[in-house]
């Protein structure tokens, strides 16, 4: 706190951080494409159970189940699909939200149905990357200022 | 106002709240129904459907009530929870001889044996429950057969000991619910300390429960928040106060809070590891480990019990004491190396917390629209009692969720180092922020 006169700058300082870290645009131009990929579900996950895109791509999901009905529904979409013993069924949608959403099973197939879970990444995971900027923001932040609530002593450990 | 100098807000003195708070009768009606909803709970696990989608046990323990206890209950009002758990009514009515007595009883009420004081068990029986967690979380009699087990094991433990010893040293949700309490934002304690001087009769601690002394409370990890003391003190000493999160801190960088304990702060940075092994295990994309932590008595399933201990009780407190020593060699060695790593591992405490309420949000949201059809047919049996039996599956908030976490898990890091900067130069704190930073990266890589 010593080295900046008011008491209220280094908060600022850390507000305007914080705000460009989140809200500073990023680049986002991609040749569509269209995508295919084959999910196969079973007892009790996907596979692949990670799938990478990029925004505005035309995806395909073949989604085949190998035992019990499985579904498959898209966070961030709402979207959902669902697949019968042996056989495939197809989901198709333009990537338009970017970002990393977790698909999950919609059918209960068995015991840990919750979790089983996938992965799709829309383009670089923008909010993780702006996420990691705040974390190194507020730890250097918390370095450099020594700002901390009062009383500040360091008996406690000197 | 009923701010005092000393920046707390008295709620006993609020005109709506104390009545409430100076009755016996919420609680007592508060542990009415979650008796009776327990009890219905494990007639529910053991004998109703075995889907665990589908029956109540598990939705209303593992989806509806972890969920508010977690984000709501912990956050709000600390142990509130503790107050009208149904798992230790049965042994509290009978050492009291009754539901609202404050009598002799039966029982031996013998004391806790020393050696097994504190929170090492508690911290034992959390990571058992780690390892069989994936079945417990969804198997209807494995959850109905652990809460009947620990309503018969508090009861036998009330007849044997003494008041509450059961939950101070044995239940592994109340040492969870415990070290987070440090955080609560309420906490009863002493109104004015020299009032308490010419005490004699001591009626808050003969009518504590917990077997605390509540006159001399310094942190909450064993108030139970009963309100026994507030009610009984002849001269009216003893009130529950709204505070600041950082009080406890606050006080014991003053030098004036509670001893800080290494089998406490093995606990907090225990359940810090653990965390991200739930996320990876249960939201992970990783289909054969969470196979693995559910194929119980498998050689997978013994390779995640093993890696589970390691990471959570080794790795992960031992990268800590590690970051901690470091700290201390960087600042100078000044001071005692285990101590500081000790009140470093409190100041941590909220990343903990705000790692628990990521992983839950991610868990509670996609899940919570399980209770609906749950409600309607608890015991899967084809009933429809409120007519929503046939509600579809839905995922809850999952656009928002992403950024929810990054606020609650980056908020919680600037928190926590204001702490860690309270009590640690710059040098001393870096290794330790570094590896708060590490877990928070971590969480967040898991879970968004
Ligand atoms: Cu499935």
């Amino acid at each position: 706190m010593n080295r900046l006169k008011m008491p209220g700058t280094p908060w600022l300082i850390l507000l305007l951080a914080a705000l460009t870290a989140m809200l500073v645009p990023v680049p986002r131009t991609y040749a569509p494409q269209d995508r295919v990929f084959r999910v196969d579900a079973s007892q009790f996950s996907f596979n692949p159970g990670v799938l990478a895109v990029n925004p505005g791509d035309r995806v395909t999901l073949e989604l085949r189940s190998t035992d019990v009905v499985h579904g498959l529904y898209l966070d961030g979409y709402g979207l959902s699909v669902v697949a019968d013993p042996g056989q495939t069924a197809t989901l198709t949608f333009v990537a338009d939200r970017p970002g990393s959403f977790r698909f999950r099973c919609s059918v209960p197939c068995g015991d840990i149905h919750p979790f089983m879970l996938g992965r799709l990444r829309v383009g670089p995971n923008w909010l993780l990357i702006r996420a990691m900027a705040l974390i190194a923001i507020t730890v250097v932040w918390s370095l450099v200022t020594g700002v901390t609530t009062k009383p500040r002593t360091q008996v406690a450990i000197v | 106002m009923n701010i005092d100098h000393d920046r707390r807000f008295d709620l006993t003195r609020v005109r709506w709240l104390a009545p409430l708070l100076r009755s016996r009768w919420p609680v007592v009606l508060g542990r009415a129904v979650t008796l009776a909803g327990f009890v219905f709970t494990i007639l529910a696990g053991l004998l109703g459907t075995p889907i665990g989608g589908r029956n109540f046990a598990i939705i209303f323990v593992w989806i509806a009530w972890w969920t508010v206890l977690k984000l709501i209950l912990m956050p709000v009002a600390g142990r509130s929870w503790c107050s009208v758990c149904p798992i230790p009514a049965t042994s509290e009515w009978l050492q009291q001889g009754g539901i609202l007595q404050r009598g002799k009883g039966v029982g031996l009420k013998l004391r806790w044996p020393r050696r097994l004081r504190g929170q090492w068990l508690q911290l034992g029986g959390f990571a058992v429950m780690g390892l069989f967690s994936a079945v417990l979380l969804t198997r209807p009699s494995a959850t109905g057969g652990i809460l009947l087990a620990l309503l018969l094991g508090a009861t036998g433990i009330g007849l044997v000991f003494e008041r509450r010893a059961f939950c101070r040293h044995l239940c592994p949700i109340g040492g969870y619910i415990g070290w987070y309490e440090q955080l609560a934002p309420v906490a009863v304690r002493v109104r004015d300390r020299d009032v308490c001087r010419g005490c004699v009769e001591k009626a808050c601690y003969q009518n504590c429960q917990w077997g605390i002394f509540p006159a001399a409370l310094k942190d909450s990890f064993d108030c139970g928040m009963c309100m026994a003391c507030i009610q009984t003190c002849p001269r009216d000493n003893m009130a529950l106060w709204a505070r600041s999160p950082s009080r406890e801190s606050e006080e014991a960088a003053r030098g004036e809070g509670a001893a800080r304990r290494l089998d406490r702060a093995w606990f907090g940075l225990f359940m810090l590891a653990c965390a991200p092994v739930y996320a990876a295990v249960m939201l992970g994309p990783w289909g054969s480990l969470t196979e693995a932590a559910y194929a119980i008595g498998t050689v997978a399933w013994l390779r995640y019990a093993l890696a589970f201990l390691t990471i959570t009780l080794g790795v992960g407190p031992g990268l800590f004491w590690l970051a901690a020593r470091l700290g201390w060699l960087l600042g100078g060695r000044s001071g005692s190396a285990k101590r500081g790593a000790i009140h470093l591992s409190y100041a941590l405490s909220p990343v903990g917390l705000a790692a628990w309420i990521a992983f839950t949000m991610s868990f509670a949201f996609a899940n919570l629209s399980y209770v609906w059809p749950v409600i309607s047919d608890p015991l899967g049996m084809g009933w429809n009692l409120l007519g929503t039996a046939d509600w579809a599956w839905h995922p809850y908030l999952m656009n928002v969720t992403p950024l929810l976490q990054v606020v609650v898990l980056a908020g919680s890091l600037l928190w926590a180092a204001l702490e860690v900067r309270r009590i640690a130069t710059s040098r001393q704190a870096l290794p330790v922020l570094a590896y708060a930073s590490l877990l928070t990266a971590g969480m967040l890589w898991l879970l968004i």
